[in-house]
Parts: structure tokens; sequence; C-alpha cells
């Protein structure tokens, strides 16, 4: 993880080695196919790094990556899921110290929030995780038919769903966006576009050495307004979730997406942008990225 | 297992040798109207221009209807709106629901005329009506009515708020049970409506607004307003509408969730399909034959979850093939008013000519054409039961909703095969799975992408079981606890 110049500088002469921030496609960290990139500074407008400015044509490849990925991330048991939604946590449970450094000296955080964003973040991976083999309990049931069958209804995965992250909260934001998605499992294309989107690309690390499956998550940095008009309209995602979404973004992802009628749905930011609330979780997120799936069975001799 | 002879199928070939004496329903009783206009604010109200809804079977008037324009849809929205704001918002849970009751148990008590005149409106069997579509239609309301004042109770954690007014657009081919499946569960939910039956099968709805006139069901809380495609986007654009379902065409579907696209209306749809009726060589063969039968000739193959493909294993598909083709030569084909009649009629002749133009895509593709002897009346829409043979998954008839009595045949061999198969389409609402073994059942039930999966039964609907699609086939759910998910702000 890229850390403060200050520091080393001060200390000695050795010069520090700073990080490539890539993309996180199919569990590996491809350079944007395009060549772009965007210039990340930090709040002081000191530099950062280049960040991959992701294209099109990444996004379709995300997409691959995202349908390789979802049969067997639908077909874990969801026991699995949760213990690698656990698993994610301990890991940045161990590498928060660096995160909480990030979050200051890049975004400008005081300790105190950054501290609160990690608590919030890690506590919200655990929360999420344990809804992955209770949600089906609560919102899937059985369906007293008047006639001699067995009939029941329980969610599903959607398949792959594209996802707007929070444009504040640049760790949290992640979470709070793909958790409630990939949980029931879908797997997700995540669009970071803010001013710290490095710090997406760190979690990425943290993604890759949770069991997390490569392609339940793939991660682009970018703009956008770039790729928006490609989302919708692309034949192979099943679903959209938008968050900040803008009232023009609205409408075009709504339109575009009647060409395979996608899901679409847009988040309401917090109260005061307090992506640490309780209000910026809910088991009934899980909901517009599910299929109710009803079976039907004679009951005879 | 092993391969059984085909030859000990006995040829009974009934309709050919045995004539069965008609047994029609007497529809004398039934008191049409020579007019029908709109339901607004609790009355009945006519518009300038008008057309005619007539009997698929005879190809007679039975009444002309008012077409509503921007301006009459607008009076009905508000309304709709007005009865929210001032009544239907207002009113205690178990107060709407006992307005539900009574809708349901008036549907129960004219269930015979509401019956008959689905029959003549739509041109279904008068036994699919009077034992599916009416019963369906009051056991809904019925089912609704109890949520009215339970609603704290559906969706734990949660609190949940009505929408305010519904507009709502229903296809042709269960009209008054489309109806109910709107109706009710927006009622329940707290909110107010505005309707468009189809053009082609107006009549039940309005016999419907008459019942609603007798429960003393509060003025403008159900609006119902006729026409055609026009009167339907005036629905669904109009400003003041927060909840657009639709059930129909997935094309349609499209145009609508475009066209909601950056407003705040909440949005269900309930589209088209091309079901899979998957047979394994371990099914009970002779109850499979009659679920395909069940699957592809229910109201004429104008379902959108009907069972449209038929998938069968390579090795029983000569022995199903041949006992289904014995079977459909003993269906009755004809008048709808008759109780021994099977298959109906063609709803339009425009249905007619869609059915028959994709049959002859069917047959310049290539695919193998088989249609029992029958006589079809001379007047009216009708169509023989057809099933295409030499079908692959590439074919037209194989990929477009043909909507009608039309079977594909594709064949597999193994289990992975069969759900390649069957989800190998844009759709996703329905499929059929016969076979004897329950791990089989379940495991192709988990893959297939559908949103109804009928096991060793097909075509089975229920009020407290969620009805809705996958992927093209629309999303949301109509029945069932889900059901009220469409109507409620859920937070």
């Amino acid at each position: 993880m890229a850390t403060s110049k200050k520091k080393s500088t001060a200390t000695s002469t050795r010069l520090e080695v700073l990080k490539t921030f890539k993309l996180y496609i199919g569990g590996a960290f491809p350079r944007t196919e395009s060549g772009r990139y965007i210039s990340e500074e930090t709040h002081k407008g000191e530099f950062v790094a280049n960040i991959c400015r992701a294209s099109r044509k990444d996004f379709r490849n995300a997409v691959v990556a995202a349908r390789k990925a979802q049969g067997s991330w639908a077909g874990r048991t969801p026991f699995n899921r949760s213990q690698i939604f656990y698993r994610m946590a301990e890991m940045l449970e161990s590498r928060r110290d660096s995160f909480e450094r990030a979050l200051q000296e890049r975004a400008g955080y005081t300790e105190k929030k950054a501290v609160a964003e990690l608590d919030a973040t890690i506590d919200r991976l655990i929360w999420y995780g344990g809804w992955a083999d209770k949600y089906i309990q609560v919102f899937g049931n059985v369906n007293p038919v008047a006639s001699a069958h067995f009939n029941f209804t329980m969610p599903e995965a959607t398949g792959v769903v594209t996802a707007l992250a929070p444009q504040k909260a640049p760790l949290l934001g992640l979470i709070t966006a793909l958790a409630p998605v990939i949980v029931s499992g879908n797997t997700v294309v995540l669009i970071v576009d803010h001013d710290h989107r490095s710090l997406a690309i760190d979690f990425a690390e943290v993604l890759h050495c949770s069991d997390l499956p490569g392609g339940v998550v793939n991660i682009l940095t970018g703009y956008r307004e770039e790729v928006l008009s490609y989302i919708g309209g692309h034949m192979d995602v099943d679903a959209v979730a938008a968050f900040d979404a803008t009232p023009a973004e609205k409408k075009e992802l709504g339109v575009e997406a009647a060409e395979n009628v996608k899901r679409v749905h847009f988040f309401e930011t917090p109260k005061k942008d307090d992506w640490t609330s309780d209000e910026a979780q809910s088991p009934y997120w899980i909901l517009p990225f599910v299929e109710f799936k009803t079976a039907w069975h004679p009951m005879a001799f | 297992m092993g391969k059984k002879s085909t030859k000990s199928v006995r040829d009974l070939l009934f309709g050919d040798l045995w004539e069965y004496a008609p047994a029609p329903q007497s529809s004398g009783f039934v008191d049409l109207k020579d007019h029908y206009g709109h339901f607004i604010n609790g009355e009945f109200v006519t518009t300038e221009e008008t057309f005619e809804t007539i009997n698929p079977a005879t190809e007679e008037v039975l009444a002309t209807v008012s077409i509503a324009d921007d301006a009459t849809v607008d009076r009905a929205v508000k309304a709709a709106r007005k009865a929210y704001d001032n009544v239907w918002s207002k009113m205690p849970g178990k107060e709407r629901a006992k307005y539900l009751y009574r809708i349901a148990r008036m549907i129960q008590e004219k269930s015979r005329n509401l019956a008959v005149v689905e029959t003549m409106d739509g041109g279904k069997p008068i036994r699919e009506s009077r034992d599916v579509d009416v019963p369906l239609a009051a056991a809904h309301f019925f089912y609704y009515a109890g949520w009215a004042d339970k609603l704290e109770y559906a969706f734990p954690g949660a609190t949940v708020k009505s929408l305010g007014v519904a507009g709502q657009v229903i296809p042709w081919n269960f009209p008054l049970l489309m109806a109910a499946w709107k109706i009710a569960p927006a009622l329940a939910a707290g909110n107010t409506v505005v309707i468009k039956p189809a053009e082609t099968t107006p009549l039940t709805a309005m016999l419907l607004a008459e019942i609603f006139q007798e429960a003393g069901l509060p003025p403008g809380v159900v609006n119902i307003v006729n026409g055609f495609g026009e009167t339907g986007a005036a629905i669904v654009n109009h400003d003041d509408v927060n909840k657009v379902a639709f059930t129909g065409s997935t094309q349609v579907g499209k145009i609508i969730q475009r066209a909601v696209a950056g407003t705040d209306k909440k949005l269900t749809l309930e589209l088209g399909g091309k079901g899979a009726n998957i047979i394994f060589d371990d099914a009970s063969i002779d109850q499979a034959v009659e679920g395909i039968v069940n699957g592809i000739f229910f109201n004429q193959g104008h379902v959108c979850c009907a069972g449209s493909r038929l998938l069968v294993q390579e090795n029983i598909a000569e022995e199903v093939l041949t006992k289904l083709k014995h079977r459909i030569s003993t269906l009755i084909i004809g008048d709808p008013l008759d109780k021994n009649t099977d298959v109906g009629a063609i709803n339009s002749r425009d249905q007619l000519d869609n059915i028959k133009r994709l049959v002859d895509i069917g047959e310049a593709e290539g695919a193998e054409k088989f249609q029992p002897r029958c006589t079809l009346p001379d007047k009216g829409f009708f169509f023989a039961p057809t099933v295409f043979t030499d079908v692959t998954p590439s074919h037209t008839i194989a990929q477009d909703e043909i909507f009608g009595p039309v079977l594909s045949v594709l064949t597999f061999r193994t289990p992975d095969e069969a759900i390649e198969k069957a989800n190998n389409t844009p759709y996703g609402l329905a499929c059929g799975i016969w076979s004897d073994k329950g791990s089989k059942l379940f495991r192709v039930a988990s893959q297939l992408k559908c949103g109804i999966v009928w096991g060793n039964t097909y075509n089975r609907f229920d009020p407290t079981s969620p009805f809705g699609g996958y992927r093209e086939s629309g999303f949301g759910r109509e029945g069932g606890v889900q059901g009220l998910l469409a109507y409620l702000e859920v937070r």
C-alpha cells in the first residue's frame, strides 16, 4: 500500500517504493487495456498514483469474468459464502492500520473518522455474511395452496450485477455496495469513481487473499459517465445497483436497461452522507438482486 | 430404463369414431348491454370514440366499447388520487379487508355469469373459465383481503407504506383473473387503481365494475378505462401515477420500462415466456403426456407460462411422441361454450394470423409439422393443435413465443443438456420437470432460470403461490406474500 513519502524521506535517504494501482478483474490485476490513466492526488494535492482509467473494453472483460464466476459462486453453500465474508472481515481487521492511515493521508479523514469507517466496514461485512444462510429463510416460504401440492418459494441470485459505488466513504462505500449483492450468489462489477479510487484497489488486495473466488468481485476505477452508457445496454448484465445516481444517470440507465429487462435499483444516500449509519444496510437491500423461484409438486401415493 | 414397445399403444381415435353430442352451456341468462364505457369515480361514463368487441368463436359483435383518451385517463387518475388521499389510505386495514372479502363473495355469487361472458368475449373453453379463471379470481380477492390488516407482519423488521395510485395494464388471455391479480394486492396494500383491460376482452372487467358498485367500494378506489395501446400509454406516462404494473408481451414491457425510466414510478412486469417441459425417461409417461397437453393446449396456448418447448429424453422420445399424438387426436376443438370442448377459439384474428405466420416459418425452416385430423368451425378463429418435431434450438419456433396451441419438440440425452436447452432462451417464466426421481427433480429445478418450476404437474395456479419471471420474462411477483412487495414501500 502506498504510504507517506514524508515518513521515509525524513528518516533516511531511502527512496520509497510506490505501488502501481491496476484494475481487479477475474481475480487478477490487469492494467486497463486502454493504457489511459487518472492522476490521483491526496486531499492536499500531493501525488498518490496514476490510477487506471477503465474503458468500455475493460468493462466487457469484467462482465465476462463475472459471468464465468457466477454459477459456481451461487452454487456454493450459503454457509460457505458466509465464512468467506467472515474471512474478508478477518483480512481487513489485520490490515486496518494501513487503511486508517490511507484514509487520513489520502482522503483527509481525522483519525477518529478513519477508525469509525474501518469499524463500520468490518462490522458490515460480518453482518451481511450472517445473512447468507438466513435471508432465504426470512424471505422464502411454503405456500399453502388449495390443492394437493407441496409448494415453496425461495429467493436465489439474479446473476451478474453492475454496481456504481457510493461517491463518499471510499472504503465503507465499497462494502455497502457489494455485500448485499454478492451475499446471495451474484457476482459484481463495481465501478469506482471518486477522488480516492486507489483505496478500492487496496481493498481488492484484501478480497484477493480472503478465499473469495476470482471474478466474484471485479473492480474498475474510472469515470462513471464514460462507462454508464455501456452498462444499461450490456446484454449479459442482469441487474444494476446504483448509489448516488443523478437524475440524468437514472434516466439513462433506466432507458438502456430495458434492452434485456434488467433489474435496476437506485439506493438512497443516507442522511448527511453517513455511510456508517445502520440506515445504509438492510436485508431488504438483498432483495432487488434476487429472483423468487416457486416450485410445485403433487402430493400423492 | 428399457425401451418400451410402442406397438402396444392402441389406436383409440375418439374424435373420428364417436361423435360427441353437444353439451352447450346456456348463455340466455347473460344480460349484456349494447355499449360499455369506463368506470370512473364509481360511475359508468361513456366517451365518444368506440370500438367493437366480438365473440372470436362466432365473429358476432357483443358490444361496443368506449375508448379513453388522455383526458379520460386523467379523469380516472384524478379520481384515484382523490380516493387515495381522502378515503382509502386513511381507512383501517380491517375495513379495506372487508370490502375485498365482499368482492370475492360477489364474484362467487355471479360466477356462472362471469364464466359465460369470459368465454364469449375471449374464446376460452367454458370448462376453463368456469373451473379455473373465475374461482381463482375470487380466491385472489379472498386471499389478499386477509393481508389488508396484517401488512406489518408481512415483512419482518421493516415498516411498510402504500404507494399511491397504481396504473395497471392487463392482457386478454385471462381477462378477469388478471384484473383480480392486479387489483386485489393493490387495494389490500392500500393503493387505489386505474386499470385498462385488453381491447379484445373488456367485458368481464365491466362486470367486475358492477360488482364494485354493488359492494359499495368507495368511488375512485378502482377506475377502469377501456381502449387500445394509446390508452395504456396514457396511464403509464401519467405524472400522478406512482406505480405501474403490466402483464403482456416482452416487446411492450420494454417500451414501458423505457417510459418510466428516470421517474419515481415503481414498476413490475410480467412478460412473455417460452417454457420448457422436460420429460426424463424415468417419468410416468402417461402422466407426462397429460402434462404436456395441459402445458401447451390449456387456454389455446394463450398462456405466458405455457410449456411450449417439449424437451424429451432421446430414448423415450418415440414412445412419448406416439402417445402424445394419439392423445392430441382425442382433443375436442370448437365451440368454447360447449362443456366438452378442450381447445376453444383463438382470441382474435390478429393473434390467429400471428400463429399462422410462425407455423409457416416453422415449416419453412425445416421442422416437421403434425396436426390431428379435425374439422374446425367455419366461422370464428380456430387453429388445430400443432406439434413440431425435428426442431433445433435455433429454429424460430424454438425461440419466439407463439402464444398459441403450437408445441416444439426437442430431445436431450443428459440432465445437463436438458438444463442447458431449457435455459437457452432470453425468457425465464416457467418450466416443467417430469421424473419419478426426487433428487434429480430438485437438482434440475435448482438449475433452471425461471420463476416457476412445476414438478410432475403443469399450469397450476394459486393465490398463495408467487408467479413471475426471470430475465426477459419480467420482474416482480404476483401472488403470495411476495405479491405485496410490488405495491408497498418497504424500509
